[in-house]
């Protein structure tokens, strides 16, 4: 690292220059491995579940995690889908093979298909989804009994943008990545060694055939980062974006998501009643009087 | 005569005051067998500090029977530490004590209280209403709890009242990971640090924490800068140290020949202008 004032010239929102969003990947990296480090002994456990998809969040997810606990603390859960594709299964087998980790398979598709088999009306293929994001995270809630943590795979751009199952996907015990754009989430993968592969292909939830991630929203990754980089973390107003010379439509859809999800990312509401209430004036903090 | 001192950069728990009362006997050990004349310990050093609630429950008046082992270590060498204060008129105060001797001898009570962005203090806390200096075997020295330190005019007010070394216990979380620099809070405390050691010739002794809470993280990154702007002791970021600087007297006296702009600050000006504006009224003492 240099120190002293390295950059130079003003950050200026441009929808054609990618370049505010770079971040140093060895700093990174560093801080995350020992935020897994730390919170999980914190709460006084020693391993890590990580689901593993074969994409590039969890990929980064488990690597980091390999990297701070060592492979034999760390348990990837490959949970297919008889609509997954084989080449999923290969790639979450490379990262097994990569970082040493334990990769354990465990196929969902008869609990799903057995329950929605019960169901009588005509059922939604989100429905479905959803269903399947629930049915992985439970297992690897199961799996993390007693002494692991389940750790979350949800970049900063999902978490944002909503695309994600509440309780299903979202869910989980510590985040190492959910501060990451998707776009610097690949930038890091590409630093820490996930395979090209992993890194370039098309990013998919896999929920339904043919499905990928910027079909469903209708711009891309790329796209969205930029506009949620500056609305986000610099503090531009959609209108100020939009003078900027980013696109209106995009600009309006994208805060729109951003406000209309924001219930998944925080914590279900309590009513108030009494003189003290959790999460309203009861506030203490998670780590309390953690190591 | 220079005198050694030591910058324990640690990691407290949050909320367990006994625990970490015991991790400062460790450090202090270690500060003394390293021949230190004075440990000092970050900001909220024996709670933590995104304490919220737990603020009230680990709040204790200076006086408390709990503090009296940092006491009692003191006759060693001297400790500058921070904890909660409950005041006498039970406010909480995020302060540090300077113990010396067996016995408190100054405390200071944190007067900038962030409330904004991931800071929270002004909920929490009251602030402190003065920045007094006071004399302890390094000389005369000014406490500027995180915040308080980015703010122009502590620093300058501790100069002017003679100070020569401003102590900076911090609890500084690290963020900013852009490329093309520094850990982007490391870059601007460096900054800040050199800045005001050069420009008030003083000693700046930065003292940050490490660890996490609640997922953030502490950089820590503490440093003595000398009044000629060399940085002459850096701990490392992230990792735990016990980090040993000199303060040289000398190095202030010699600096302050050659740079003599505290000598020439015009303090009666700064009065005049700010009671000006303020509708105070000034008279000036020929």
């Amino acid at each position: 690292m240099t120190s002293g004032l390295a950059r130079t010239g003003v950050i200026r929102p441009d929808p054609k220059d990618p370049s505010p969003l770079r971040i140093d990947e060895v700093l990174v990296r560093k801080m995350l491995v020992l935020f897994i480090r730390d919170e999980i002994a914190k709460a006084r456990l020693r391993r890590a579940v990580v689901g593993v998809s074969g994409g590039v969040d969890s990929a980064v997810t488990v690597a980091l995690a390999t990297e701070a606990l060592g492979p034999a603390n760390v348990l990837g859960l490959f949970t297919p889908y008889r609509t997954s594709s084989g080449e999923s299964h290969d790639h979450a087998l490379d990262l097994s093979k990569k970082f040493g980790f334990a990769l354990e398979e465990v196929p969902i598709t008869e609990q799903v298909d057995a329950y929605f088999a019960g169901v009588k009306e005509k059922v939604d293929k989100v429905r479905v989804g959803n269903k399947m994001a629930r049915e992985r995270k439970s297992i690897e809630y199961d799996r993390s009994w007693p002494d692991g943590i389940v750790l979350g795979t949800s970049n900063k751009t999902e978490l944002l943008l909503g695309y994600g199952t509440q309780f299903g996907d979202m869910a989980c015990g510590i985040n190492p990545v959910g501060d990451l754009y998707k776009t610097q989430l690949r930038e890091l993968a590409l630093s820490i060694g996930i395979p090209e592969r992993i890194v370039r292909k098309p990013p998919t939830a896999e929920l339904w055939e043919g499905q990928t991630d910027e079909g469903e929203l209708g711009f891309t990754y790329a796209e969205a980062d930029l506009v949620l980089y500056h609305m986000v973390d610099r503090r531009l107003r959609p209108a100020e974006l939009v003078e900027h010379g980013f696109d209106a439509q995009l600009v309006t859809r994208i805060r729109e998501l951003v406000r209309r999800n924001h219930y998944k990312r925080v914590m279900p509401l309590i009513a108030k009643l009494s003189l003290r209430t959790i999460g309203h004036d009861f506030l203490y903090p998670r780590d309390w009087e953690a190591d | 005569m220079s005198i050694r001192i030591a910058v324990a950069q640690c990691a407290p728990a949050l909320g367990a005051v006994k625990r970490n009362l015991d991790m400062h006997m460790k450090w202090i050990a270690r500060a003394k067998t390293a021949g230190a004349r004075l440990v000092v310990f970050p900001e909220l050093s024996l709670t933590g500090y995104y304490l919220k609630d737990l603020a009230a429950d680990v709040a204790c008046a200076a006086d408390d029977p709990q503090l009296l082992p940092i006491a009692e270590a003191s006759r060693e060498l001297d400790i500058s530490a921070g904890f909660v204060e409950r005041s006498a008129d039970a406010k909480l105060h995020i302060a540090q004590g300077h113990w010396s001797g067996g016995k408190l001898v100054h405390i200071h009570r944190k007067v900038y209280l962030p409330t904004y962005g991931i800071f929270d203090d002004g909920r929490y806390f009251g602030p402190g209403d003065r920045f007094d200096t006071y004399r302890w075997a390094g000389g005369t020295t000014g406490v500027a709890i995180c915040e308080d330190l980015w703010h122009v005019s502590t620093p300058y007010l501790y100069a002017a009242a003679g100070a020569t070394i401003v102590l900076a216990p911090s609890a500084s979380p690290g963020r900013g990971v852009a490329e093309g620099g520094d850990l982007g809070t490391a870059e601007s405390c460096r900054l800040m640090d050199r800045f005001y050691a050069s420009y008030l010739t003083v000693y700046v002794v930065y003292v940050n924490r490490v660890g996490h809470e609640d997922g953030i993280a502490f950089w820590g990154g503490s440093e003595i800068v000398a009044p000629d702007g060399t940085v002459a002791a850096r701990a490392p970021e992230f990792d735990e140290d016990l980090l040993i600087g000199e303060i040289d007297p000398e190095l202030v006296a010699r600096e302050r020949a050659r740079n003599p702009l505290l000598r020439d600050e015009r303090e009666d000006i700064v009065l005049r202008n700010i009671a000006g504006r303020l509708g105070l009224p000034f008279d000036r003492r020929d």
